[in-house]
């Protein structure tokens, strides 16, 4: 079968799952009635609690509802069985690339280019499979099958169950459309689908106000960031003529690097890295992330850690060429993503709920993909999105799983000692956590180590962005193992009640858990440092895969100085910095737990500021918020009473003077001239009127009198 | 001795009435008599057609007298209808009584 012809088809059969269960999943998954009495200690109970997840008396369900739990996932895998069927197809091929399109979607708009020639702007339904879209279509249908697959398990006792599968299949369909799009305008399609499912799942309970206030934030701050975005889509159409990226790629071929200063590529450039700061959450428009937490842990997995927030990345890399003419846009991804990668890990440092820990670890993460990508070396950056989607859907599924078990509690204050009660929850998180941490041998140290010395040794790089990656390593493996050493660790916190209900996850939560513990060991042997000369050259299979896609100036960004050396020394210290890490996080959670008090106590305004967010939120809704909309609505409403209504009013007042001059004109010069003619009439005709006296005979007479007179001439003539 | 009677007579009859008509047209406040004048006036015509219809043996004249004795029967019930309505409305059938059509 000739998979990649068919390739189209990959994203429609999440779709075709999606549009099953918004038509008839009501009726496979009746929702219970509900009286407004019952609604209530409902509400009280969702108020603060994560998945509402209460054990004991589940609502009864109707058994059709196992009918979705085949659709919705099977669906997935369907697309994943076709998506590793045209991924073998492809690496066959001379060219790897390989084109798919339907027909042209958008056609014939005339449009003013930069040059001055006119013209056509056209965006095909058209579909392009090459080595990334191929990696990133395995990462969402292998990963969103078992997050799938978990979700059963996890929404299990949820009402909404058909329209929580729903969501998630539309958003695998649009994840979908987005990666294998072949040109902007039907990426851009896939970006805000991805942002509309986010949305809906972020509210997913909508009940809850603060779950509907995310869902609002999330899609608010995106859409600053796709401003910008689809103004960078416009500037690339002015500039080439085209959205095809096989043909933008064609048309940036001549064009040489803007080294000289901030010009028109680089605009362009940093206009695209805007829209992907709003999606992947980076400094300045990270802040819905955290808060998209609201939504179910599946979600968050799938589409706030492993896949969509990556779309960000995924359009820097695909528009490698554009980027690789923009060095001094590239020097402010990479700054931005240092500083994200940074900053956000030390917000992680004070948080205590499970899941901001992992958001912020995630946004963290993220900015080391950012780093990457500006300092040219593209593979590296999605090297890390592949890993990362493994490590990091392992650890929200993980704590999703610990959530489920402590019914709902997600502060790691009420945690403790879980270790043995959930045990393979307890060892599928520590191997994430040993990857995330960069611990040799698991998938995260290959790609971050692979990332730290691209910062260092690519002529993009330097030291201060290797030295804040450095730092930022460290600090990740104090957070994560903060909270493993939270949750798992010491005595248990919980309440009675709580402690005597935990247990760990049925099989389909944890097959999933499992299967994703092994990606998070063996991903990263796909692309081993070149230092480790002595593996044999499939150990470097994923640069190698990715290099087709990469414009020559690019490629050779990613390439580096090699100096063996140089390499283990850094290497060396990166992982003796993660030792160092989880060993701190050891002996202040596990050995001295009475320290952490103390040095947060002692020291000062510092974790205040990090509990709470360095005050981000705080001062965006004063500057925004408060300020450029509060305060701009009041701008606008002077605006509107002044010159708006005063136009209106001006114009209401001109009119009736208009007609007030009207009036007068026609009342004393139209009337008054009829008027006029009328009593001049009757004036004249007033000596006239006493000859018509009424009496007959007086008529007749005068009648006889004038035929007198008639005769008499006559007869006198 | 017998005169024969010419035309000349007829003409004199003829003039007598009219002028009988006439003045009885003109003077009389009751409209009954003003129509019997009216009256008065058209058979003085008819007497003139007649006379000289004879004088010039055409037979014109006669037609034209049994005419004018059509339309004044005509005349007179259409005028004395009027005139019943209005007595009925204003209690008088004197001419000087009815002045609403003057100015």
């Amino acid at each position: 079968m000739n998979f990649l012809d068919a390739i189209w088809l990959i994203p429609l059969f999440p779709l075709f799952g999606a549009v099953l269960m918004f038509l008839i999943g009501r009726r496979l998954d009746p929702q219970p009635e509900r009286s407004p009495e019952a609604l209530e200690p409902e509400l009280a109970e969702a108020m603060g609690e994560d998945a509402g997840q209460e054990h004991g008396h589940h609502p009864r369900f109707a058994p059709t509802r196992r009918l979705i739990s085949w659709i919705c996932p099977g669906t997935v895998l369907v697309s994943l069985l076709f998506s590793i069927g045209a991924v073998v197809q492809l690496a066959g091929l001379a060219e790897k690339a390989h084109q798919v399109i339907l027909y042209t979607w958008l056609a014939g708009l005339p449009f003013h280019m930069g040059d001055g020639a006119v013209g056509r702007f056209a965006a095909d339904l058209g579909f392009l499979l090459d080595p990334l879209s191929g990696v990133m279509i395995l990462v969402v249908t292998f990963v969103g099958f078992f997050i799938h697959v978990y979700s059963i398990g996890y929404m299990g006792h949820e009402t909404g169950y058909y329209r929580f599968f729903g969501y998630l299949n539309l958003f695998v369909f649009f994840m979908l459309t987005l990666v294998l799009a072949n040109n902007y305008a039907l990426l851009f399609v896939g970006w805000e689908g991805v942002g509309l499912c986010s949305y809906l799942l972020i509210g997913f309970y909508f009940h809850r106000k603060s779950a509907s206030d995310a869902g609002i934030k999330a899609f608010v701050v995106n859409r600053i960031g796709d401003a910008a975005f689809i103004l960078g889509i416009f500037m690339i159409f002015a500039l080439t003529g085209t959205v095809r990226f096989l043909d933008v790629n064609q048309a940036l071929h001549g064009l040489s690097a803007e080294t000289a200063g901030f010009g028109v590529l680089s605009l362009t450039a940093l206009l695209l890295f805007v829209g992907a700061t709003g999606k992947s959450a980076q400094i300045p428009l990270y802040v819905w992330l955290p808060d998209a937490m609201e939504g179910p842990t599946p979600v968050s997995a799938l589409i706030h850690a492993a896949t969509m927030v990556t779309a960000g990345v995924y359009m820097v890399a695909r528009s490698n060429a554009l980027y690789s003419l923009a060095p001094e846009t590239m020097a402010v991804v990479a700054t931005i993503g240092a500083l994200t990668a940074i900053f956000a890990a030390s917000i992680a440092f004070a948080q205590n709920d499970i899941k901001r820990v992992l958001a912020y670890s995630t946004v963290s993460q993220l900015g080391y993909m950012f780093l990457a990508a500006g300092v040219g070396a593209y593979w590296v950056a999605i090297f890390h999105l592949f890993t990362h989607a493994f490590f990091k859907a392992l650890l929200f599924l993980g704590s999703g799983s610990v959530i489920h078990a402590m019914g709902g509690e997600q502060d790691m204050r009420k945690m403790g000692g879980l270790k043995d009660k959930i045990p393979t929850t307890f060892w599928t998180m520590a191997v994430a956590s040993l990857a995330i941490a960069g611990i040799p041998g698991f998938a995260g140290f290959f790609s971050k180590d692979e990332i730290l010395w691209q910062a260092w040794s690519s002529p993009y790089g330097s030291k201060a962005l290797w030295a804040v990656g450095t730092v930022t390593a460290l600090m990740t493996a104090f957070y994560m193992w903060r909270l493993m050493y939270m949750t798992f660790w010491g005595e248990c916190r919980a309440d009675e009640h709580t402690k005597a209900h935990i247990h760990e996850s049925p099989p389909v939560m944890t097959v999933p858990l499992t299967v994703l513990a092994a990606g998070s060991v063996l991903a990263g042997w796909l692309g081993v440092p070149k230092a480790w000369a002595f593996l044999p050259g499939s150990f470097h299979a994923f640069e190698h895969w990715l290099e087709p896609v990469w414009v020559a100036a690019a490629h050779e960004a990613g390439q580096g100085a090699h100096e063996a050396a140089l390499e283990w020394a850094l290497m060396g210290l990166s992982v003796l910095l993660a030792v160092a890490g989880i060993l701190i996080a050891r002996y202040l959670y596990v050995q001295r737990p009475e320290l952490p008090d103390r040095i947060a106590e002692a020291s000062g305004p510092l974790y205040p500021a990090l509990l709470n967010k360095w005050y981000v939120d705080e001062i965006y809704n004063f500057l925004f918020v408060d300020g450029l909309a509060k305060g701009g609505g009041r701008v606008l409403g002077r605006f509107d009473q002044a010159i708006v209504d005063g136009g209106v009013n001006g114009a209401g007042w001109m009119t009736r003077f208009a007609s007030a001059v009207s009036g007068w004109w026609d009342t004393w010069i139209v009337d008054g001239t009829v008027r006029l003619i009328a009593f001049a009439v009757k004036m004249i005709s007033y000596p006239v009127r006493f000859l018509q006296t009424g009496f007959v005979q007086q008529y007749a007479a005068v009648i006889l009198a004038g035929m007198a007179v008639a005769l008499g001439y006559y007869l006198i003539k | 001795m017998l005169y024969p009677i010419t035309t000349i007579h007829y003409v004199i009859l003829s003039a007598a009435l009219l002028l009988i008509g006439t003045v009885g047209f003109l003077t009389r406040r009751n409209i009954v008599i003003i129509l019997m004048s009216i009256e008065l006036i058209l058979n003085a015509v008819n007497i003139n057609l007649v006379a000289f219809s004879e004088r010039f043996q055409a037979m014109e004249g006669q037609i034209f007298a049994i005419f004018v004795i059509a339309v004044a029967v005509a005349e007179a019930a259409v005028g004395l209808g009027i005139l019943i309505a209005l007595f009925r409305n204003r209690e008088t059938v004197a001419s000087d009584e009815i002045d609403l059509l003057k100015w």
